[in-house]
């Protein structure tokens, strides 16, 4: 069986500082899926080359069997790759409802028409304001971003993602700078996403990938250190190692 | 569709699909400007430069001020536009008004495109810079082509034939160029206004506001934004088309830096990205110069840049962001006592 996403022997070098080294990956259709490894393991290297971002040096990226490896970024958002980043990327001086409509407008096409009134694409807009709800977002639709708390910051980056429908959804470091008061609300939105995307999680916060994922692969200094159940990896004394910082030092 | 009713009722919906009516004040600076026509017929020279000075802030609204190209060359446009208006009544090829806008958009469009093409790679400081290398080239080639161009001395007594046959343009009593005008204006701006509010414009706020997640979302950022230039060149060069028509001549000064930079510090001062803010910041800024240049004729740009200093520290709107803020605060203070028990 073809893998949703896969990589085959990517490498990625900048200059002489390798950031990605023969990574054989496969993320399945409906996994939840987390990659986790201490700071600079390459985590946001390796979002980067799936996404497009970033050309590997070596190696081949899958997309369903199909070969997308030179594909660009553009290219492989309409083919179902989204994504969100560590930082909030949002379009900050517009409303929360914008935000996602534009993301919307994008995939249904509607976006480069010129001479109908935004407010007229009603199917753009209820689509958006649908999203919104799912993330009990709705009430919030009409302020900019800047005026809203940074949890709910993090969850329009999410929910811009989910306007493009993505088959693979990217999550990079969701719940990252949310007061933990607050990041129960991206674990609920994470938990209701549609059981047929496939999820891969980047994180550092181990409950939440330990409770959310079903697979979860270390990477450390660029390359798979270990890969397993949540079981598998709890038990597994050279990652604990890696996380307690004593094994690869030297 | 049962699911789309509580939308109705939803404030952010609400905004979104309410956004594009007309809104009661909008006839408003269509009114004051007939007025104008009616009460200063005297001034009615004054008037014709501030209408094409609006056009032309309008133009750059919509490049800077909604897709974010920042730009210090816009004059260049304006000046292709005058040329072609000029140089093809000049030469006798043809000189009938509304068809020779329409050459003036094309061509200033055409090098819109052009120079968009490559331009547009670049953002910030290079493209600031290449914006201004692209007007100094087209003044220099205009300075050199003297055969065609006039040169320095530029083209003078271009005859304008009646409009529709019926309306003769007169230097001396701008009636006729400054209804001609104010209709061209018009037709410009409910473009323009169109434009903004469709998807296409809300995608290039989009683009201003965060380009590397416009691509993220799959748009095809460098197209839309050769699109949008290619359309503001092409608006700015009727300005010019306009201008050249009104006076009746045309000079190295409709390609020069300072028209560039005077039309974006009027954008600035009315509020960038906002429709209305090349109106308000036009008025301000042609009164403001109009009058201190009378009561101060040696220093009168100290009192301009004042002002500027003190809208770029304190209110980046511009004017319309100022009054924004003020009713914000407005509303903020009497619906408090409402929603604190």
């Amino acid at each position: 069986m073809t893998a949703l996403l896969e990589t085959r022997g990517v490498s990625k070098n900048f200059g002489a500082l390798a950031a990605s080294t023969n990574v054989n990956f496969k993320l399945e259709s409906g996994a939840r899926h987390a990659l986790i490894g201490p700071n600079g393991a390459g985590k946001t290297t390796f979002i980067n080359l799936l996404t497009g971002v970033l050309l590997p040096s070596s190696g081949t990226v899958l997309l369903r069997g199909q070969d997308i490896t030179t594909m660009e970024q553009a290219q492989r958002v309409k083919f179902g790759i989204a994504r969100t980043f560590q930082i909030n990327r949002l379009f900050r001086g517009l409303s929360v409802l914008e935000n996602v409509y534009i993301s919307v407008a994008e995939r249904v096409g509607a976006a480069p028409s010129m001479f109908t009134p935004a407010g007229k694409r009603r199917d753009v807009i209820d689509e958006a304001m649908h999203l919104l709800e799912t993330l009990k977002l709705a009430d919030y639709a009409h302020l900019t971003i800047n005026g809203l708390p940074y949890g709910r910051q993090r969850l329009v980056e999410l929910a811009i993602a989910l306007g493009q429908k993505p088959e693979v959804l990217l999550l990079d470091e969701p719940a990252a700078g949310v007061p933990s008061a607050e990041s129960h609300i991206i674990l609920d939105a994470i938990d209701a996403l549609p059981k047929s995307i496939g999820v891969l999680i980047i994180d550092h916060d181990m409950d939440l990938v330990f409770r959310f994922a079903q697979r979860i692969t270390v990477l450390v200094r660029g390359a798979i250190f270990a890969e397993g159940t949540p079981k598998e990896i709890g038990a597994n004394a050279d990652v604990r190692a890696v996380y307690l910082g004593q094994a690869t030092h030297g | 569709m049962s699911a789309a009713a509580p939308d109705h009722d939803n404030l952010g919906a609400r905004a979104m699909t309410q956004r594009h009516k007309l809104r009661w004040w909008e006839p408003l600076p269509w009114l004051l400007a007939l007025a104008f026509y009616f009460a200063f017929p005297r001034h009615l020279g004054f008037g014709t430069e501030l209408l094409i000075t609006v056009l032309f802030a309008i133009s750059l609204d919509l490049a800077l001020g909604y897709a974010g190209i920042v730009t210090l060359g816009h004059a260049a446009f304006f000046g292709a536009g005058a040329y072609t208006v000029g140089m093809l009544a000049h030469h006798g090829i043809w000189n009938e008004p509304i068809s020779s806008l329409l050459a003036a958009a094309v061509v200033a469009g055409a090098i819109g495109l052009a120079s968009g093409l490559v331009l547009l790679r670049t953002t910030g400081l290079t493209l600031l810079m290449l914006t201004l290398c692209t007007m100094a080239l087209l003044e220099e080639a205009a300075n050199l082509g003297h055969d065609w161009t006039g040169g320095f001395d530029g083209l003078t007594g271009i005859v304008i034939p009646p409009l529709f046959g019926a309306f003769e343009f007169n230097p001396l009593f701008p009636k006729v160029q400054y209804l001609y005008i104010l209709a061209v204006l018009l037709v410009c701006f409910v473009f323009v206004r169109t434009l903004v509010y469709s998807p296409f414009g809300e995608s290039l706020t989009g683009i201003r506001e965060n380009t590397l997640r416009m691509h993220a979302v799959g748009a095809p950022v460098r197209t839309r934004l050769i699109v949008c230039y290619t359309i503001s060149a092409a608006i700015a060069g009727i300005a010019g088309g306009l201008w050249a028509q009104a006076n009746a001549y045309v000079n190295l000064s409709t390609l020069g830096l300072d028209r560039a930079a005077t039309v974006l510090i009027i954008l600035v001062l009315g509020g960038y990205g906002r429709l209305y803010g090349a109106f308000v910041g036009a008025v301000a800024y042609m009164v403001l110069a109009h009058f201190l240049s009378k009561l101060y004729p040696t220093a009168w740009q100290l009192g301009l840049g004042l002002m500027l200093v003190i809208i770029a520290l304190f209110f980046r709107g511009g004017i319309l962001g100022m009054g924004d803020a003020i009713t914000g605060w407005l509303r903020r203070t009497r619906a408090a006592p409402k929603s604190s028990p």
